[in-house]
C-alpha cells in the first residue's frame, strides 16, 4: 500500500483535487436547485407544484450513470461539445439535487403550519414567510439527512471514472491495471475517500449540535 | 462498559475481515490446478465479454462467443478428454489479475499481451495471436496514422489497463489519452466526438470495424501484441498442458478453421501471416 503512494501518488492526489472540485461543485448547486424545488413543491400554485414534481421523479428515479453517460454521449453528438468531467458533474447536480429537493421539503412540511399562517396574518407575504420564518426552522430540522445526502454525493461522484473525468475512482482503476495490484489501490483509494467524507461527516455533526 | 464492548465487536470484525482478505490471496497458490481440473472435468476459462471477434456476450442466449471461446473449449478437451468441459467466466483487464491469484479462475484467455511486467505476476502459455495496436477512425478523418495524432488537442480513446494506453505514451506523447471502462464505452464515446481516434489491438478494431461502417482501421500496426494464455505462478503443469494442447489444436488444422470461422469477414485481415 505505501509502494502505491510512493509510485502513484501524484495521480493520486490529482484525482484526489479533481473528486473535490466536483463534489463542490456539485454540493453548491445541487443545494441551490434542490431548494428551490422544494419550495415549488409547496406553493399554492398548482402548476409550479407539478412541474417541480415532474423533475423530482424523473431525476430520482433514473440511475446516475444513465443521466451521466446522456450528457456525455447525447449532448456532444447534437448540441455542444463537453468533457467527461463536465458531464458527469452535471449529472451528479440533477441527481443530487432531487434528492435534495424531497429532503427539504420534508422539512419545510415539518413546520407546524401554524407558523406560516402567523407569519401570513402579521402581514408579510408568502416569500417573505417562508424566507424570514420557515426555511429557517426547516433547515434545522432537515440537517442530519441532509448530511448523509452530501455524504453520499461526495462518494457518487465516483461515477465520473466511467465518462473518463480523471477523478479518484478513475485514477484508482488506472493504478489498479498499471500496478496489477487491485486490492491495495482500492484501499488507498477508500482511505482518500474517508479523507474528504469524515471531515464533512463531523463538520454536519457540529452543525446539528450548534443550531438544533 | 457498553460503548467499550461495541468497540471491541467492531475492532474484532474488521480483524477478521482483514485476515480473512489475506488469506484469499495466499491459499489458491498452493494446489495444483492441473490435478483438480482433471478430477472435476472442468477448466475455468476467464474471457472477455465485450469484445466481438474474440469474446462477446449474446444477449439472446446468454452465451458468450469468439475466437478465444472456441479455442478455449477445443484446448479443453485436448487436455481433459472428449467429456471435459470448458466453464466461462467473464473478465475485464482490472479483475483478470486478481481472479487468477484467489482461485475463482483457472487461466486467463482475455486479450492479454505478453510483457515482462506481467509475467512477473503470472506465468504465460506461449502465443496464441499475433496482434498489433492501431487505430480506428471515422472514415474521412484528417488521421492516417499514429504520428497524426502526436500533436496538441489530439485525443486517443482507450481502455483502462490495456497496454496500448501505455504506448500511445510512447507513439504520440502529445496526445491526451482518455481511459474508459470497456471497448463498447470507447466506441460510444469515439462516435459521440469525445475524441479524434480509438486505439487498441487491431483485433478487437476490426471487430468495430464490421459492426460500425463508418469506422476504419488506418495507418497499420506500431506494436507486436503477442497474445499469451495466463495461469497463476507455480501452476507450471498447467501451463505445459496449455502449450501441448495449443501445439495439437494447431497441428490438426482446427486453429486455421476457427480462424477462417471467426476473421473471414474481415477487410484486410492478414491470414498468411496468421494462420499456423
Amino acid at each position: 500500500m505505501i509502494s502505491i503512494f510512493q509510485n502513484y501518488g501524484g495521480a493520486l492526489l490529482y484525482g484526489l483535487g479533481q473528486t473535490l472540485l466536483c463534489s463542490i461543485i456539485a454540493l453548491v448547486f445541487a443545494l441551490i436547485i434542490g431548494s428551490g424545488f422544494a419550495i415549488l413543491e409547496v406553493v399554492p400554485n398548482k402548476f409550479f407544484r407539478v412541474i417541480a414534481k415532474i423533475y423530482i421523479e424523473v431525476f430520482r428515479n433514473i440511475p446516475l450513470l444513465v443521466i451521466t453517460m446522456f450528457f456525455y454521449v447525447v449532448i456532444p453528438m447534437y448540441i455542444v461539445e463537453i468533457s467527461g468531467f463536465v458531464s458527469g458533474t452535471i449529472g451528479l447536480i440533477l441527481y443530487s439535487s432531487a434528492f435534495i429537493a424531497e429532503t427539504v421539503r420534508s422539512g419545510i412540511q415539518s413546520v407546524d403550519p401554524g407558523q406560516m399562517e402567523g407569519a401570513r396574518s402579521t402581514g408579510l407575504s408568502f416569500w417573505q414567510s417562508m424566507r424570514y420564518i420557515v426555511l429557517p426552522q426547516a433547515f434545522r430540522y432537515v440537517i442530519p439527512p441532509l448530511g448523509n445526502q452530501f455524504i453520499n454525493l461526495v462518494k457518487n461522484s465516483s461515477v465520473l471514472a466511467f465518462v473518463a473525468g480523471f477523478d479518484l475512482m478513475y485514477q484508482g482503476n488506472v493504478i489498479a491495471s498499471d500496478s496489477l495490484q487491485s486490492m491495495s489501490t482500492y484501499l488507498c483509494v477508500g482511505i482518500l475517500y474517508l479523507i474528504l467524507t469524515l471531515p464533512l461527516s463531523y463538520y454536519m455533526r457540529y452543525l446539528e449540535k450548534k443550531l438544533a | 462498559m457498553k460503548k467499550l464492548f461495541s468497540k471491541i465487536g467492531l475492532l474484532v470484525a474488521l480483524t477478521v475481515m482483514v485476515v480473512s482478505l489475506g488469506a484469499c490471496s495466499s491459499s489458491a497458490s498452493k494446489k495444483n490446478v492441473l490435478k483438480d481440473d482433471q478430477q472435476t472435468k472442468t477448466i475455468t476459462w476467464g474471457v472477455k465479454a465485450d469484445t466481438k471477434l474474440f469474446g462477446l456476450m449474446d444477449v439472446r442466449d446468454n452465451q458468450i462467443k469468439g475466437f478465444e471461446i472456441d479455442l478455449a473449449k477445443a484446448m479443453t478437451k485436448q487436455i481433459l478428454g472428449k467429456d471435459g468441459k470448458a466453464r466461462f467466466i467473464q473478465v475485464t483487464s482490472q479483475t483478470r489479475m486478481p481472479l487468477l491469484r484467489n482461485g475463482n479462475i483457472d487461466a486467463i484467455m482475455a486479450t492479454m499481451t505478453i510483457t515482462p511486467e506481467r509475467a512477473k505476476q503470472v506465468d504465460f502459455s506461449r502465443s496464441y495471436f499475433d496482434a498489433g495496436q492501431a487505430i480506428l477512425v471515422k472514415n474521412g478523418s484528417p488521421i492516417k496514422n499514429v504520428r497524426d495524432l502526436n500533436k496538441k488537442g489530439a485525443v486517443v480513446l482507450g481502455v483502462v489497463g490495456s497496454n496500448s494506453v501505455q504506448n500511445i505514451g510512447k507513439f504520440a506523447p502529445k496526445a491526451k489519452v482518455l481511459q474508459l471502462s470497456d471497448y463498447s464505452q470507447a466506441l460510444t464515446a469515439l462516435k459521440s466526438g469525445q475524441g479524434d481516434a480509438l486505439t487498441t489491438d487491431n483485433g478487437i478494431l476490426y471487430g468495430m470495424s464490421i459492426e460500425n461502417p463508418g469506422y476504419s482501421v488506418v495507418g497499420g500496426t506500431f506494436t507486436n501484441e503477442p497474445y499469451g494464455i495466463a495461469v497463476d505462478k507455480g501452476q507450471a503443469p498447467l501451463r505445459n498442458a496449455m502449450n501441448s494442447a495449443l501445439t495439437k489444436v494447431e497441428n490438426s488444422g482446427q486453429y486455421n478453421k476457427l480462424l477462417y470461422k471467426w476473421f473471414h469477414k474481415v477487410k484486410g485481415f492478414d491470414f498468411k501471416g496468421a494462420e499456423r
